[in-house]
């Protein structure tokens, strides 16, 4: 049984397909596990009955599935008391391709509200645990599927990050992390917080996971006309050295404002990769620290619009039905959503209102093009940017929900990269006072093969053992 | 246009006018996803996830719609964006799904153009809101005891064009709006069908003095949902302009409400109107980037559009303005009439045009021609008269009986003896005959009466059968009358 679960997917795939393995039993052992969780990393889990499996690359191995993508028939809540008990008449393009892949759904995981958040506490149903420590969060928003993955619950999830929503639980909770290229993966079906960043992609034990559950997602979707393809297919990442890659770490993101555990670790990562044969240098991305402005101007404004549908009139929560039309509006919004999701509303209504949208929404746009070209700039000289992926190690449970400014604060290093559109990986790479710490590498749009092969290079060298969450 | 604009009697007010008009694009299906129009099926019966606003559902733009876009772009010289832009325009009202519209804004498809001597401010894309039944005396949102939503229409494709100030009647706002609706039915965008709402017109509307060059504080009218309300509205309002401007009133910009029943118009509640819709760019599509592929088809099926051809018709077949244009205007009887005339010639064209006219109002303004009259017959009908083998009187019986069983003209003719008289000499014996038994009626004519020769017409004709030619009977009469 434990060996069972001490398997990396691939391998448990590998062996399915061998015949060594019945998908059953793996379906049984973690269907079990994640009936019986105790981390509240799932928000519904699949039925006993081991579901008819698709031959196909991911050779049966379940997996677990972010909340706010639709499953058809299946609740399908964005944590959000608002769709509460929802279950959508379709299904999400990412999750269709999985099962399509040979990945059957084992279970929906937990999240912020909307995926607002970075500690998953802003979830209706409740917070999720990290297994490194129960009193901690697991990191947010996709802190449901980090969590899942990192105590063996789940073989491997899929997220989504606007912001850092993948790469900062993936980081908190010691697991492999990646956020694509804006368009990789189909955004369809995907309930939206900001669309212009919202990017789907895999939670991982390992990084040949990663690749493995991120190739049989992406790809050009019809329904989605911001998805592209990819120019090849992802690769099983294999590099064990780093000869030739010229890595650069932004004074901008290192250093000032990072737990010193956690810069200790990033350090020693970088040393590694010299060691490894990569060379490094300390570059400038000189707007990114206006980063995290623009990005709480841009999100919300989208979320205020993309947030307006939810409004009692033809699914979900309905509160005031017997009032008048503005009665059942306000009533609606206000039962059924979170004090974080009203905040970022507000926010963005504001910046889209009349009179600011120049100020705001047209300055943070201008901020965006400006992150943009200094990462451009940036590929001239450099493979990849690395940084640590989150300022700190996972924090207690309560510790920042009163302190919104220092919970936006956790997505610091993470969120230029989503301005920019570009792929960036989280790898575990060591703890600092016992949890783990995550290293950030980050490439040009479509650099995912290389990304993953010189973050694998990495993961060999570093060897970080997450078994202590799985136990 | 020809239409004079025509001030308010002895006012020595201008009214102006500029319309706003959506049309209904005749697309397959809807402006973002793939449900088919609806056209009177059960409510909420076309519908899907996207256009539902379901959670997680994007839109994809229908390129049908951007063919019809350019085409009508095209089609009014207008300048044609290299990279239109969609937005979202949010308000909230159930009517829209999402409780935003996706609507260019200020990067539109098409800018500028003109279509006759109105000019055009832009024509841009947008979807259609869902129809909203409210149950309850008010029929309005407010006050209703409740109101059901039908998604069906949501998401058609809506082109909206926007004219400049340039109208200043609502006669001269009328007939240019009938020009757009003929040009595009011919360029096979839409249906445009005021009464079924696949055309709707609001009016911006403003007076000032004659010979003014300011524009006065305008007032939108909505809900003129047929060319006779649109004047009625545009009338009633610069009627109330002028009496408040007279009065040293001022008009308050605000939207009107037309009510057809009553031809009155009401503010809209402040509460309907008073919106700040918060435009962005909507992040889930890309820029409208027409390619040269795409551009081509527009170019390829563009095709002559009303106005030219009516220009044409006055031209090269000579005919009188307006049945150039009603036959422009109405493309399936103009290429029947083109195909009649050419038959018919060396007849002139003219002559054959009155005789396909005098066919379209047998068949009550329809459509097109029937099989059983094919354009050569026509043409053999006109012949026929133009070398006097039958009499224009007769020529029209022989018509009805083309259009009721068909036939070949001279073999109905013949069968039906509508033939003219080809004997002089028969027809003077008749009109001597009348003469002499009509005394009273030849007196008072040789006294100078005129009119009273009418009286001798009748007996004459229905003597021959209406074989004789009216012309030719009125010559002998007065020859024979002496006067």
């Amino acid at each position: 049984m434990s060996e069972l679960l001490e398997l990396s997917a691939a391998r448990a795939a590998e062996r399915i397909r061998t015949g060594e393995l019945e998908a059953e039993a793996l379906w049984s052992a973690y269907r079990g596990r994640a009936a019986a969780d105790e981390l509240n990393a799932f928000t519904w889990v699949a039925g006993p009955e081991p579901p008819p499996v698709t031959e196909g690359p991911l050779g049966g191995v379940p997996v677990a599935i972010k909340d706010l993508f639709a499953t058809e028939g299946i609740p399908s809540q964005a944590g959000s008391r608002i769709l509460e008990d929802y279950r959508p008449p379709y299904t999400a393009t990412a999750v269709e391709r999985l099962a399509a892949a040979g990945a059957p759904l084992l279970g929906k995981t937990n999240q912020d509200e909307f995926a607002m958040g970075s500690s998953t506490e802003h979830s209706a149903y409740g917070p999720t645990l990290n297994p490194w420590d129960r009193s901690r969060v697991p990191g947010g928003s996709s802190g449901g599927s980090a969590a899942a993955v990192a105590a063996g619950i789940a073989p491997w999830a899929i997220g989504t990050d606007t912001g850092g929503s993948i790469r900062q639980p993936a980081a908190l909770c010691g697991i492999v992390g990646m956020k694509p290229t804006y368009g990789a993966v189909s955004r369809y079906g995907m309930i939206a917080f900001a669309s212009s960043l919202d990017q789907a992609g895999p939670l991982a034990r390992d990084v040949t996971d990663a690749a493995l559950l991120l190739g049989a997602m992406v790809g050009r979707d019809p329904r989605d006309s911001t998805s592209l393809g990819l120019l090849e297919p992802i690769a099983p990442p294999g590099a064990t050295d780093l000869r030739g890659v010229r890595i650069g770490v932004p004074e901008e993101l290192s250093g000032e404002g990072i737990e010193p555990g956690v810069q200790e670790r990033f350090e020693e990562t970088i040393e590694l990769a010299r060691e490894l044969g990569a060379t490094i240098e300390t570059m400038r991305l000189p707007h990114a620290p206006h980063a995290l402005a623009a990005y709480y101007l841009l999100a919300p404004a989208e979320a205020s619009s993309n947030l307006a549908r939810y409004d009692g009139v033809r699914y979900g929560l309905r509160a005031g039905g017997d009032g008048d039309l503005l009665h059942m509006y306000t009533a609606t919004r206000e039962a059924g959503f979170g004090t974080e999701v009203k905040r970022r509303i507000m926010l963005g209504t504001y910046a889209l209102s009349s009179g600011y949208y120049d100020a705001y929404y047209g300055r943070a746009q201008k901020v965006r093009t400006r992150i943009s070209e200094d990462f451009r700039r940036a590929w001239e000289s450099f493979d990849f940017v690395a940084t640590p992926t989150s300022p700190s190690v996972a924090f207690e449970l309560g510790a920042k929900l009163e302190d919104p400014l220092a919970m936006y604060l956790q997505d610091v290093c993470a969120v230029p990269m989503s301005l920019a559109g570009i792929p960036a990986i989280s790898i575990p790479n060591g703890l600092a006072d016992g949890l783990p710490t995550g290293f950030q590498l980050a490439g040009p749009a479509f650099s995912e093969n290389r990304i993953l092969d010189a973050a694998h290079a990495l993961e060999d060298a570093i060897g970080f053992d997450g078994s202590k969450a799985r136990e | 246009m020809t239409t004079q604009p025509a001030s308010p009697a002895g006012t020595g007010w201008e009214p102006v006018i500029g319309l706003e008009i959506h049309v209904q694009l005749k697309t397959r299906t809807k402006m973002f996803c793939g449900c088919e129009l609806s056209f009177g099926e059960e409510p909420n019966t076309r519908t899907c996830p996207v256009c539902l606003g379901l959670p997680g559902s994007l839109p994809v733009t229908n390129a049908r719609a951007i063919h019809y876009g350019l085409l009508m772009g095209m089609a009014f010289g207008c300048e044609l964006a290299p990279r239109s832009i969609f937005a979202r325009k949010n308000y909230f009202y159930p009517d829209q799904a999402k409780n935003y519209q996706i609507s260019q804004y200020d990067v539109p498809l098409c800018s500028g153009g003109a279509l006759g001597d109105v000019r055009l401010q832009r024509i841009h894309l947008e979807e259609d809101a869902a129809k909203l039944v409210h149950v309850g005396e008010s029929g309005r949102i407010h006050g209703s005891e409740s109101s059901i939503v039908d998604y069906n229409r949501g998401g058609t494709p809506l082109a909206e064009i926007v004219t400049e100030p340039d109208l200043h009647s609502a006669e001269q706002a009328r007939d240019w709006l009938n020009l757009l609706r003929v040009t595009l039915r011919q360029l096979g965008v839409s249906d445009v069908n005021m009464e079924e709402g696949s055309l709707r017109a609001d009016a911006n509307v403003s007076v000032r003095a004659a010979g003014g060059t300011e524009l006065g504080t305008k007032t939108e009218l909505k809900n003129m949902n047929s060319f006779r309300f649109l004047m009625q509205g545009i009338n009633a309002e610069v009627k109330r302009q002028v009496a408040l401007l007279e009065a040293g009133d001022r008009v308050v910009q605000e939207t009107l409400h037309f009510d057809p029943v009553s031809g009155r118009l009401s503010p809209l509640r402040s509460k309907e109107e008073a919106h700040d819709y918060r435009y962005f760019p909507e992040p889930d599509l890309v820029p409208v980037a027409p390619t040269e592929a795409m551009l081509a088809e527009a170019r390829a099926a563009l095709g002559e559009l009303p106005a030219a051809r009516e220009a044409r018709y006055e031209r090269d077949w000579a005919l009188p303005a307006d049945t150039a244009r009603l036959l422009a205007f109405e493309p399936a009887w103009g290429d029947y009439f083109e195909a009649a005339a050419s038959a018919a010639a060396p007849l002139e064209g003219r002559v054959v045009a009155n005789w396909v006219t005098e066919l379209r109002g047998r068949l009550d303004g329809g459509a097109a021609a029937p099989a059983a009259v094919p354009p050569a017959a026509i043409a053999q009908l006109a012949a026929l008269v133009a070398e006097r083998r039958t009499t224009a009187g007769n020529a029209r019986k022989v018509l009805d009986v083309m259009v009721a069983e068909g036939g070949d003209p001279a073999e109905i003719v013949e069968r039906e003896g509508l033939g003219a008289m080809d004997d002089d000499g028969e027809l003077a014996t008749v009109v001597a005959r009348v003469i002499s038994e009509h005394p009273d009626v030849a007196e008072r004519v040789r006294d100078g009466n005129a009119k009273a020769i009418g009286a001798l017409v009748g007996p004459i004709m229905r003597e021959t059968r209406g074989r004789a030619d009216g012309g030719e009977v009125n010559r002998l009469l007065r020859e024979q009358l002496g006067v």
